[in-house]
């Protein structure tokens, strides 16, 4: 007897717990491939997962076994030449075993590493591990336009559309109780002295009063019945309250110096930096929208495309991006409903007067509407004005504006780890 | 004979053709008597497969690290197209459940049917192993048992703790069964009822065993005189008065410091390991059974026309490549392929019992042109890959897969060729073979020496050397398991003959006490 069952609609992932278990156990071997990996990608593919190998001694499992030495017997098949008592010479690396014992692979990685994949997600997982958005809950409800509406118990009044029909009905029928209670009885009354009445001799029976009483019942009876089943006064409505709900939207102005002095390097270095930044933020809201400002001495939006591979020439002047960035925030990002992220790249070249200039336009204007201003300074070269400037507006806003210098692709990811270090570490 | 239409020709297939390919391979089974659990047959997919070969063929198991690592290697081989997923995966339970992946193609289908659902189901119910180590039809309920429970007591206990006990009990797992008592049959319902009593009875009674003060080392060996000790307590001798063999079973009962939710784990795993324990012997003969009757009903399907020549040409060309055996020098060589060995044997015994040569009628007396179904059933049931092969190794399939033995001895120089497929040979091959099966030479021979209950409460397992070899170097990792679970200091004493040859212990002793 058989039967077949189809289990393709059946939950998959059966193993994802134990896979999670195994990637728990080995965080740390993990954590070094990845960031190893961050490190060595090229910019286009943070997106995909990682190979990691683990040393496959670190996550054997033990068994009591046979080591080499002593002596053995091995039974082998495809003899040709070997005649009985042939003697021959142990192969070399054969680790003893001699000919019997396979399973030393030459291809691909040995029985030394342990190898396999991680998805896209374990592996930003793991990038974006112990890292925390700074200063989520900075945005008080109060400022929140962003409202959603929740249950809030009933009320009497609201619109059709809301009503409550068992709480309405069960309105209903208490008051129909209610009302009927006191004619009931007084019905009862009438009819039990109606019958008291009646069960009299003829002779004593008063027809008056028996008229009377009947006169009563029927009016009763009336009253009764005209009782409503259902009275507006019985109508219940669920109430919805607007909450003000956190904003789930955020953007992120990327601001790069375009300027003969940046190289490709230097863009290809900012373009990693920004990159690690889009990729935390898009894990920690629903939306994040990118707003790309380049600047020489003039500041235009431009696509990512352009951003990242057009080449200008000039001279720089920051504070035309940074303008730039209060309109667009101010035209079109109100405060209230979008979380604010600016990162710019620069290698520190900035017309003298003009870095007080930005000091004032952050500190004034962009600053106390920000969630977070990072700032990162592509160049082995001793600072010049703009870094100062920007080392004052950091002691106003410790927690909200942060600064770092990178001198080669293989900082970045350690400066991004500092930049976003979990406060509780910090 | 009348020649059939096919049921359906093509690579596509859909429950209907399945259900009719079934019926007529489920009729040819019988003619063959074949007897079989009831099927199960799951069509699932590729992703499925692999959580099902994660799980290492348990519809169900608890949570573990180490069947992650299965998966994520699994998963790794078939991304990369080293692996197919595709054969075998049958679980020996009642009724007997098969998983057929969606993307096979038809024949696939057919093959893991016959392969599966009539060669291994066959094998599982009339196997003596199996029908003395396991009960098919309690497994999958015992299997709900121990996840429930485990996972329980991760709740309560933390997965950390959980995790720890599980990989001590995993490293000691080979060493779970007692080979020379047959186990009582296990039930789920059994269990669930039994268990809160065992735990209360199992630590009063470890309690007993315990209540003694442990002693410093010094009085050690010469316990007490009999003055000193009139009632002749410390006169018992050992504990276990016998080696004992189930280091598993030893530490359930015995380990002095375990929880009852502990010990209730180490038997989880212990009877885990028990069910797996006629697998490790069979190998050989369960995937040669298997493929021998795939092979035969895929022939008297075409034979009857219910399949096309094409679909038995795309048959041919995969059984080819399972019975492949690559030779000992091969860059594929990966040691013996059982599907082939098995094949070959099975194949040849009914070639024995059919046409006999007079080398068969020497060798095989008594079952050249016996009855071939009749051996072949005989054979299936009564013997493990060891006595199978000291059986029935005919010269024929010593020759036909060129076998030689070799001599590797790290006190000689050379390797020496001890035997081929000769006159001479045949009888030495066959033997060596054999051996090499064996489960007590395959894996070292150790047991439980003594439990030192009135001392240091230390344990001591005796190795037992075969042929001088020593431990590999893993076995400190176990020993530390071993600690884990015992609770006090475990010692392992190497035993060539009766001389200790190698002594282990841990926790390791301080360098500076060393001799």
């Amino acid at each position: 007897m058989s039967y077949f069952i189809d289990r393709r609609l059946n939950a998959r992932h059966k193993s994802a717990v134990n896979r999670q278990r195994f990637l728990d156990r080995y965080r740390t071997h993990i954590k070094r491939s990845v960031e190893e990996a961050v490190n060595r990608r090229s910019i286009t593919d943070m997106e995909r997962g990682e190979k990691v190998s683990i040393p496959a001694r670190d996550i054997s499992e033990p068994v009591f076994q046979h080591g080499p030495g002593g002596e053995r017997t091995i039974v082998s098949p495809g003899n040709r030449e070997f005649v009985e008592g042939d003697r021959l010479r142990r192969p070399t690396g054969g680790g003893g075993g001699g000919a019997g014992e396979g399973g030393a692979s030459d291809q691909g990685e040995g029985m030394d590493e342990f190898a396999f994949s991680l998805t896209r997600e374990e592996f930003l997982e793991f990038v974006f591990d112990g890292l925390e958005l700074p200063h989520l809950e900075r945005k008080q409800l109060v400022d929140l336009e962003e409202v959603k509406p929740v249950r809030a118990g009933i009320s009497k009044d609201g619109v059709p559309s809301r009503i409550n029909i068992v709480r309405s009905m069960r309105e209903a029928q208490a008051r129909r109780i209610a009302m009927r209670a006191p004619i009931r009885r007084a019905l009862r009354e009438a009819i039990e002295a109606l019958e008291m009445e009646e069960r009299k001799d003829p002779v004593l029976r008063n027809p008056s009063r028996v008229t009377e009483l009947r006169a009563e019942i029927e009016r009763l009876e009336k009253r009764l019945e005209s009782v409503p089943f259902i009275d507006t006064y019985d109508l219940r409505y669920n109430h919805l309250v607007n909450q003000p709900q956190p904003s789930n939207k955020a953007v992120m102005f990327c601001i790069m110096d375009v300027s003969g002095s940046m190289t490709q390097s230097h863009k290809d270095i900012a373009k990693r930096f920004f990159l690690l930044l889009y990729l935390f933020l898009e894990r920690n809201y629903e939306k994040v929208e990118l707003v790309f400002v380049r600047h020489h001495t003039a500041a235009k939006e431009v696509d990512e495309e352009e951003f990242f591979y057009s080449r200008e020439t000039g001279g720089t002047i920051v504070s035309s991006a940074l303008t730039l960035v209060d309109e667009i925030v101010t035209r079109r990002y109100p405060t209230a409903q979008w979380n604010l992220y600016v990162a710019q790249a620069s290698d520190g070249d900035n017309w003298d007067d003009d870095s007080t200039t930005c000091r004032e336009l952050l500190v004034k204007s962009l600053m106390p509407r920000l969630q977070y201003y990072t700032y990162v300074e592509i160049t082995p070269h001793a600072h010049q004005a703009l870094w100062e400037e920007y080392e004052s507006v950091q002691d106003d806003f410790p927690e909200r504006f942060a600064m770092r210098q990178i001198v080669e692709a293989g900082d970045i990811y350690p400066v991004f780890r500092e930049l976003f270090r979990r406060r509780a570490e910090a | 004979m009348n020649l059939k239409t096919p049921i359906a020709t093509g690579s596509d297939w859909n429950f209907g053709i399945l259900t009719d390919y079934e019926h007529e391979i489920a009729r040819l089974a019988d003619e063959y008597r074949l007897d079989t659990y009831p099927n199960q047959i799951e069509i699932i997919t590729s992703e499925q497969m692999m959580d099902a070969y994660a799980s290492v063929g348990m519809p169900v198991g608890y949570h573990h690290w180490s069947f992650g690592k299965q998966f994520l290697s699994v998963e790794q081989a078939y991304r990369r197209g080293q692996m197919g997923l595709a054969y075998e995966l049958v679980i020996n339970s009642d009724p007997c459940i098969a998983y057929l992946m969606e993307e096979n193609t038809l024949m696939m289908q057919v093959l893991v049917m016959a392969h599966a659902c009539y060669g291994h189901n066959s094998f599982f119910k009339g196997n003596y192993l199996f029908r003395t180590w396991t009960d098919a039809s309690a497994i999958v309920d015992y299997l709900v048992f121990a996840r429930k429970y485990v996972s329980e007591c991760e709740e309560r206990h933390g997965v950390a703790a959980v995790e720890q006990l599980l990989d001590a009990c995993h490293a000691l797992q080979n060493y779970g069964v007692d080979r020379y008592k047959r186990p009582s049959p296990i039930s789920a319902e059994e269990e669930a009822r039994r268990q809160t009593e065992r735990e209360e009875y199992l630590q009063s009674q470890v309690n007993m065993l315990w209540r003694t003060i442990p002693r410093s080392e010094a009085l050690d060996t010469p316990l007490m005189d009999d003055h000193e000790d009139p009632l002749g307590l410390h006169q018992q001798g050992r504990y276990p008065e016998e080696p004992q063999e189930n280091l598993l079973y030893f530490i359930e009962k015995n380990a002095p410091l375990l929880a009852p939710w502990q010990r209730e784990i180490v038997r989880i795993v212990r009877k885990l390991a028990q069910y797996f324990y006629p697998q490790r012997q069979t190998q050989v003969m369960n995937e040669g059974w298997a493929t021998f009757w795939h092979y035969t009903l895929m022939n008297r399907l075409f034979d009857e026309g219910l399949v096309d020549e094409g679909l038995i040409l795309e048959f041919l060309q995969s059984h080819t490549a399972v019975v492949n055996q690559p030779g000992f020098d091969s860059p594929h060589y990966s040691g013996i392929n059982p599907y082939a060995l098995g094949f070959a044997m099975f194949s040849d015994i009914r070639r024995i019992c059919e046409t006999p040569t007079d080398e068969d009628r020497e060798w095989f007396p008594d079952i050249a042109g016996s009855d071939w179904l009749d051996t072949l059933h005989f054979a299936m049931r009564n013997f493990k890959d060891e006595s199978f092969v000291q059986q029935f190794l005919s010269p024929k399939v010593i020759r036909d897969l060129k076998l030689f033995s070799l001599v590797d001895d790290d006190s000689e120089e050379l390797l020496s060729i001890e035997a081929i497929h000769d006159e001479r040979g045949y009888q030495r091959v066959r033997e060596a073979l054999s051996v090499q099966y064996a489960l007590s030479v395959r894996e070292p021979n150790i047991q439980v020496w003594k439990a030192d209950i009135r001392g240091d409460r230390s344990l001591t397992l005796h190795h037992v050397q075969d042929r001088r070899r020593p431990l590999a170097k893993s076995v400190y990792p176990v020993m530390r398991h071993l600690h884990h679970l015992w609770g006090f200091p475990v010692k392992l004493a190497s035993l060539e003959g009766d001389d200790i040859v190698r002594r282990y212990q841990w926790p390791l002793p301080d360098k500076t006490s060393e001799r």
